[in-house]
């Protein structure tokens, strides 16, 4: 088995008083994607910033490729590529310039990183936008290019920090297709996200992180089956009387979240559920049966919505 | 004692990071120096036209124009000569307030470049140490234009001349050095670097033994100029520019006061750094 | 019905009282905006405005005043050297506090706040938003001027009554400034335009007659001088603190009246063409 890209061992960050990070522990396999899935706040990005050898850990262990953040930065950091939460292009340059000049701090010649700028441009769908104001770009094309920035160095490891956060439905696809294809090529993935969904689309394993710590672990499958259920019954009966009427409920689903805006009931038949609920007499003004979700082992982890 | 998580391995994947690393722990510096004069090149109309333009009107203006008006003997030359100097170092002021300011608060915030390079293989000591190396160049180039400037107006008598631009650098990366430090602490600018050009770049350029000698002042308020590093850098390029008298030791006590300074502030905004982005 | 309408939206200001297209009235809620935006934000910052001119009036005035003696005005009077640049600096001062309030804050408003965007669709126009903007800079510019009279009055700089009048031509230099730079701006597109409005500062700070008569120039030199605004403004200031006064004043009233019209013309065409057209 090959060595592990990234261990973190009992990983904790504290800003005075309060821990960030509180005893963080995983490993990530060559060639894996990885995610931290949290609410904001859960320390997610921290984590991230350790990995990313920019932000020193207060306690725990810590080894990227085998190196140690602490006095290898600048080793660690030439096998990474980093894509932040908040872009940080230079806007006082143009768009292919920002890949010119980030490929110079990792020494790479200039010729070579001319070269690779340009397959990164045609990869990130801006061949056109070369000469482009970074400004002038659109969200979409500044995260793309952002991604394109942080792969001008040929990194082991990918470090995406809420890749798609802020993107229309639209750009997030697009976005999604190209991490896919970094994945088929062996890129290593570590990622942090708020959102199931992308979670579900691009992790094989994932962590689930709630106020600095690991709430559970697993493929996403995994999870789904360990703390939920097949499929999700939602109803509504109007914001004040949810709570009222199922208190009402007996012997319905497997197990039951009173949300203020609906009733989640959780069961393997959501449609038996549903038949069962309006034969009792309740009359739910809508109702929804869908798949269970990373939302939902979210919920029943730490109470709480992921998103709120 | 605790298994390390982390040993220096015959790992292939860990003896590529570590020949990777090389390159930029030697010379990450450059790479900054290098974005930024990228970055400079974009207004490089403004930076001549105002590296000749400025000198012209300054010297012309008061160099000939307010000297019409002078006529009193000023260490022995004339007001034109006694007053070009000093502009010169002034100019070195003005090129680090411009560069030691907006654009450090553009790569902490307004546009976190800093943050960006710190995620690559650069320390954050380096990225301090090629901007004030990327400033350096910039002002040596102001100084260079500045100095021809005034031999065009023989306004330079002396043979060593040229030394001025010696004495502009330094006084120059005295003041830029410890503004970027201070700049560097800003979170937020809610009009503190105003309030610097107002009350510290202003009055230092009046007060410094720019327009008249320091001793027209009364004994209270020549403090100023001993704290100034534009009076110390404006006596050494006088010096250099027409051999003007004053003692060795305080020739010396310039260069050592400007010297400190620079590595002061140097110091300052490198250990802001390191702490500012590895948050 | 529908046709008309659209015929009208597509000439804005064609139709019957064109004058309602472009100024509701209301230009104090856009002087009102600026007040709160400066008073919670960089009121400091205005406020140490007033220290420019002073630092200037100590270390020329009475620094340099020890080298100079005495100074000949351009109508052959002899004054103190400090009395001499004390107007000087109250005319720069207002120039200073108009071209920032009405350039680089402006600039701002503009290309990046989108702040003039959001005015412009409510009920006001850009007659309302170009005359609250040229106010609130003269506002500002005045403060500086009374501070600074004040001041002078002090140190025995105005040597005459009619320095009372300063006031009065203060505002109209700022007036004329803040008109001039807003137009200006209006039509910069980038910071590196924006630096070029330094490059004619500059000079024209130092060489106005600010420090020392023009008549150390050549002749063309000083007629390049006479052609620009701000040695209108010295002279007009400089007549009044100096008791040195005469109907020749009027002209630089003139001018300054010209320019004020002129400014106020462009800025409110050029708003209408950015936003509304």
């Amino acid at each position: 088995m090959p060595a592990p890209v990234i261990v973190a061992q009992d990983l904790v960050k504290r800003y005075g008083e309060f821990a960030a990070v509180d005893g963080i522990s995983f490993e990530v396999a060559p060639g894996e994607s990885f995610g931290l899935l949290g609410p904001n706040g859960a320390g997610k990005s921290t984590t991230m910033r350790m990995v990313g050898a920019v932000s020193t850990r207060t306690s725990g262990d810590l080894a990227i490729l085998g190196l140690d953040p602490d006095t290898h930065g600048p080793e660690i950091r030439s096998q990474l590529g980093v894509v932040p939460q908040a872009d940080n292009l230079d806007a006082e340059l143009r768009v292919r310039e920002n890949l010119l000049v980030y490929g110079r701090y990792f020494g790479m010649p200039g010729r070579l990183v001319a070269k690779r700028a340009d397959e990164l441009l045609a990869f990130a769908q801006l061949e056109d936008k070369g000469k482009a104001k970074v400004d002038s770009l659109s969200g979409g094309m500044k995260r793309r290019l952002t991604i394109a920035r942080a792969l001008i160095n040929d990194p082991r490891v990918l470090l995406l920090d809420e890749p798609t956060t802020g993107l229309d439905p639209q750009a997030r696809h697009i976005l999604w297709d190209r991490l896919f294809r970094l994945k088929e090529q062996g890129t290593t993935l570590l990622l942090t996200t708020h959102y199931m969904d992308e979670a579900e689309q691009l992790c094989d394993r994932l962590v689930v992180v709630d106020k600095g710590a690991i709430m559970a672990e697993g493929t996403p499958a995994e999870l789904i089956r360990r703390y939920s259920s097949r499929e999700v019954l939602e109803v509504r009966f109007g914001s004040d009387r949810n709570s009222e009427v199922a208190e009402r409920f007996t012997g319905v689903g497997d197990r039951m979240e009173v949300l203020p805006d609906r009733v989640l009931v959780y069961s393997d038949d959501g449609e038996a559920e549903l038949v069962r609920i309006t034969d009792a007499g309740f009359r739910p003004i809508t109702s929804l049966v869908r798949r269970s979700s990373l939302e939902d082992v979210f919920l029943r982890l730490t109470g709480r919505s992921l998103i709120e | 004692m605790t298994e390390r998580l982390s040993t220096v391995s015959a790992d292939p994947a860990t003896a590529r990071a570590i020949a990777a690393g090389r390159r930029t722990r030697r010379w990450g510096a450059w790479y900054v120096a290098l974005h930024r004069f990228r970055v400079m090149k974009s207004y490089t109309g403004t930076v001549v036209v105002a590296g000749i333009g400025n000198p012209l009107v300054y010297l012309y203006a008061l160099g000939v124009g307010l000297a019409t008006i002078v006529d009193v003997d000023l260490d022995g030359v004339s007001y034109l000569v006694f007053v070009a100097p000093a502009l010169l170092a002034s100019a070195a002021i003005t090129v680090a307030s411009e560069e030691f300011t907006y654009p450090i608060m553009l790569g902490y915030k307004w546009n976190p470049t800093f943050t960006g390079m710190s995620s690559s293989p650069l320390r954050p000591t380096q990225i301090v140490d090629g901007i004030v190396i990327s400033v350096a160049v910039r002002m040596t180039v102001n100084l260079v234009l500045f100095l021809l400037l005034i031999l065009v107006f023989g306004a330079a008598p002396s043979p060593v001349a040229a030394g001025m631009i010696v004495a502009g650098l330094l006084g120059g990366l005295a003041f830029g050095t410890v503004l970027m430090g201070y700049t560097s602490t800003l979170e937020e600018d809610t009009g503190q670097l105003a309030m610097v050009m107002r009350f510290v770049v202003l009055p230092m350029t009046l007060f410094s033994g720019t327009f008249f000698p320091l001793s027209t002042f009364p004994i209270w308020l020549q403090w100023i100029g001993w704290i100034s590093p534009l009076w110390h850098s404006t006596e050494l390029a006088r010096v250099f520019s027409f051999g003007y008298e004053e003692p060795i030791w305080l020739s010396v006590v310039h260069v050592v006061y400007l010297v400190v300074l620079i590595v002061t502030g140097w110091a300052w905004a490198r250990h802001i750094a390191v702490r500012r982005l590895g948050r | 019905m529908t046709d008309l309408t659209q015929r009208e939206r597509a000439r804005p200001g064609a139709g019957r009282r064109p004058v309602r297209s472009l100024y509701s009235g209301n230009a104090s809620a856009v002087m009102l905006r600026g007040w709160r935006a400066t008073r919670s934000t960089n009121w400091l910052v205005v406020v140490s405005g007033f220290f420019e001119p002073i630092f200037y009036l100590l270390a020329m005035g009475i620094g340099l005043g020890t080298l100079v003696g005495d100074v000949t005005t351009a109508s052959g009077q002899v004054v103190p050297y400090a009395a001499f640049i004390a107007p000087a600096l109250l005319a720069v001062a207002a120039m200073n506090g108009a071209i920032y309030d009405s350039t680089w804050n402006v600039f701002f408003k503009i290309r990046f706040a989108k702040l003039y965007e959001g005015m412009l669709s409510t009920s006001l126009g850009p007659l309302d938003v170009a005359l609250g903007e040229i106010l609130l800079a003269l506002l500002r510019g005045a403060l500086y001027a009374i501070g600074f009279q004040l001041v002078m009055q002090v140190l025995g700089l105005n040597l005459s009554w009619w320095a009372l009048l300063a006031v009065p031509a203060v505002l109209l230099i700022a007036f004329g400034f803040a008109s001039l730079g807003m137009a200006i701006t209006s039509y910069m597109k980038s910071f590196q335009q924006m630096d070029w409005i330094n490059f004619v500062m500059l000079p024209m700070f130092l060489f106005s007659a600010t420090f020392y008569p023009i008549t150390v120039y050549p002749e063309w030199l000083q007629r390049v001088i006479e052609a620009l605004p701000l040695w209108h403004g010295v002279e007009l200031v400089r007549g009044l603190t100096t008791g040195d006064v005469g109907w020749g004043l009027l002209w630089h009233v003139l001018y300054y009246v010209v320019m004020i019209a002129l400014g106020v013309v462009f800025t409110t065409r050029r708003l209408r063409a950015l936003f509304l057209d």
